[in-house]
């Protein structure tokens, strides 16, 4: 052409004649394929790595625990005794001491949550919406021992002052339920710990909850308030149900938290190896007694027991977690074969 | 919110009844959150009070001291920053590898989706079983606390936070950017690592940091690991001090000048961990 002159094609005369030497040399395309192979096969390790991390975790339990469940066997699971002088030691008191203190802080935590979420969700204004919501997650930011701290200097000198004696005298006369109050106003105990614990998961509860109700279709929420339904009866009888899976999985994942959080509790929870049916006894959880006596130990057979109780603690969070997550995913799925 | 004004629904008892239940609910779902709020303002301002108090330059200066003695944190907030850097620095790589995995190279694979099952089991699962882990694998192999096996510790907690975040933020990073760079003839690992990471970088930033904070109050894993000493110490093979510990052990003891410096290393910790919290936030909202 009589164009080639012009600057132009001038500039794309070189790279013309660069493609046609395009297909690399063989050794620097395998050069690639080996990188490639190597840096996949390093992420794949990493993530085997994590894979079998929990794994891991189960095995070295059940290890450091075999000397205490050969020797006490499956009733360890139901011995009250915890003795270290007659080196007999059983679970029951921190396994129940666990389960009441979490119990105590779901019956407070998820009530609080859902009220949270939903302002969060229907009621806030929008330039509310962040701040807010930061705000409450900070509540999960702060360390597990600065709430075992405040618990214990701040909190239970005032509950065992002013709220105690009031719960005591309510309902400390009534037959039955008077036992579940009962005992000296103290302060720490197992109604502390869980309501310190309830705190601390309510980020947690709420963060699901709220992730939950915004996938709920718009449509099928102003269908029902183009019925005429108020704020409640959308949230309780539309977005509730259609998310209900979901909900079930954030309250297990607080649950989680709540069974193994240790240095909150091993502050408030008062460390007493008792059964007492009041909630504001002292008590014991496993991750307090583990937080407590682990280092003092003295004996084989004393670690393993604790180890023991360790493995317990795990198994417990285990299912309850995977539960969580079970639940979640089938919310997940349910979404994705809607859509 | 949903008030209807039709001349029906003014004097109908029944719909004043729904009115009245949805009002008293919004109240209550407004008395819920400042509940939540109050706890959280609270905490933060007996800190504020009871650490100003204890906070002069010689809890930066000065070792822990016997009862009665006069002291400070250093050897603590030293031994704190070299296990939780130590931690930091041996989970992101792998935390950002695995999520790497699952996020770019594992779609579809059993791996992948068993290990995201299993991680975020990692993430909730009690700090003291890390502890108890490290301690039967390590502490009882070597015989002896150390400060490695506490950064160790606080690596295991590291890792799961930053293999979910890497994992969620490179899912969002668009494909079409992926196929972009392939188009070109960029080999796998080179888009992974000039593509991908570049334009999740803010976020992955953001988990290491969320990684950091979590850590740097993490307490129940060090009790078994690291124990605590009350002198300053380089030797991550020796027992080392650290704030967490040092403000459980300070704290329960019956010494009012023990229980002053707790407080202040409380209000310390709570400082760090709330602002890692906010630089983080702030980073990734600057990104989006």
């Amino acid at each position: 052409m009589n164009t080639a002159t012009l600057p132009i094609s001038e500039t794309r005369k070189p790279v013309e004649s660069k493609i046609t030497t395009l297909p690399p040399a063989p050794r620097e395309r395998s050069g690639a394929a080996f990188a490639d192979a190597l840096f996949a096969g390093i992420t794949r390790l990493a993530a085997l790595l994590v894979f079998s991390l929990l794994a891991a975790i189960m095995f070295s339990l059940v290890a450091g625990s075999g000397m205490s469940i050969m020797h006490f066997g499956p009733a360890f699971l139901w011995n009250s005794e915890w003795d270290p002088v007659q080196q007999n030691f059983g679970a029951l008191v921190p396994i129940i001491g666990t389960l009441v203190t979490a119990l105590i802080a779901m019956v407070i935590a998820v009530p609080v949550s859902f009220g949270i979420a939903l302002f969060l969700t229907e009621l806030s204004p929008k330039w509310l919406k962040r701040p807010l919501g930061t705000a409450i997650e900070l509540l999960a930011a702060i360390p597990s021992i600065i709430y075992g701290m405040w618990g214990l200097f701040v909190f239970a000198p005032l509950f065992s002052q002013y709220v105690q004696p009031l719960f005591i005298k309510t309902f400390g006369a009534i037959p039955g339920v008077g036992l579940l109050f009962g005992g000296p106003p103290m302060g720490i105990g197992m109604f502390t710990a869980g309501l310190i614990l309830s705190i601390m998961v309510i980020p947690f509860v709420t963060a699901v909850m709220r992730d939950v109700f915004d996938l709920v279709p718009p449509m099928l929420k102003e269908s029902a308030y183009g019925l005429g339904g108020t704020t409640w009866e959308v949230m309780y009888q539309v977005v509730l149900p259609y998310t209900k899976v979901g909900v079930v999985g954030g309250v297990m994942l607080g649950l989680g938290r709540a069974l193994g959080e240790t240095m909150a509790v091993t502050f408030v929870i008062g460390n007493a190896h008792q059964l007492s049916p009041s909630i504001f006894a002292p008590g014991n959880s496993i991750a307090s007694a583990l937080a407590n006596e682990f280092t003092e130990a003295v004996g084989d057979l004393y670690t393993s027991a604790l180890i023991e109780l360790g493995l317990i603690l795990f198994l417990i969070t285990v299912v309850v977690l995977g539960f969580s997550k079970w639940m979640l995913s089938r919310l997940a799925r349910q979404e994705g074969a809607r859509a | 919110m949903s008030a209807v004004f039709s001349p029906i629904s003014q004097g109908n008892p029944i719909y004043r009844a729904r009115k009245r239940k949805n009002q008293i609910l919004m109240g209550v779902s407004l008395a819920m959150l400042v509940y939540g709020l109050i706890w959280l303002v609270w905490i933060i301002a007996t800190l504020l009070w009871e650490g100003a108090s204890a906070l002069r330059p010689s809890l930066l200066t000065e070792m822990t001291p016997p009862p009665g003695g006069k002291g400070g944190l250093a050897n603590a907030i030293y031994g704190s920053l070299l296990m939780v850097g130590a931690g930091t620095v041996i989970g992101t790589p792998i935390g950002i590898l695995a999520g790497t995995y699952l996020a770019e190279f594992g779609r579809g694979a059993w791996l992948a989706s068993a290990t995201r099952f299993l991680n975020d089991m990692l993430l909730s699962a009690p700090s003291i079983i890390i502890g108890l882990f490290v301690y039967t694998v390590y502490v009882a192999q070597v015989k002896h606390f150390s400060g490695w096996a506490g950064a160790f510790a606080l690596a295991l907690i590291v890792i799961p936070v930053v293999v979910r975040t890497t994992d969620d933020m490179l899912k969002l990073v668009p494909n079409s950017v992926r196929e972009a760079a392939i188009a070109l003839g960029c080999p796998m690992w080179k888009m992974v690592t000039m593509v991908c990471y570049r334009a999740a970088r803010a976020g992955i930033m953001t988990g290491v940091l969320l990684a950091v904070a979590r850590v740097s109050g993490e307490t129940a894993p060090l009790l078994f690991t690291a124990l605590n000493n009350q002198f300053f110490s380089n030797n991550m093979n020796a027992p080392m001090a650290n704030l967490p510990v040092v403000i459980f052990q300070f704290a329960m003891s019956p010494y009012e000048d023990w229980q002053r410096l707790a407080w202040g290393g409380a209000a310390l910790i709570t400082a760090a961990v709330l602002l890692l919290n906010i630089v983080a936030r702030y980073i990734l909202s600057r990104s989006k």
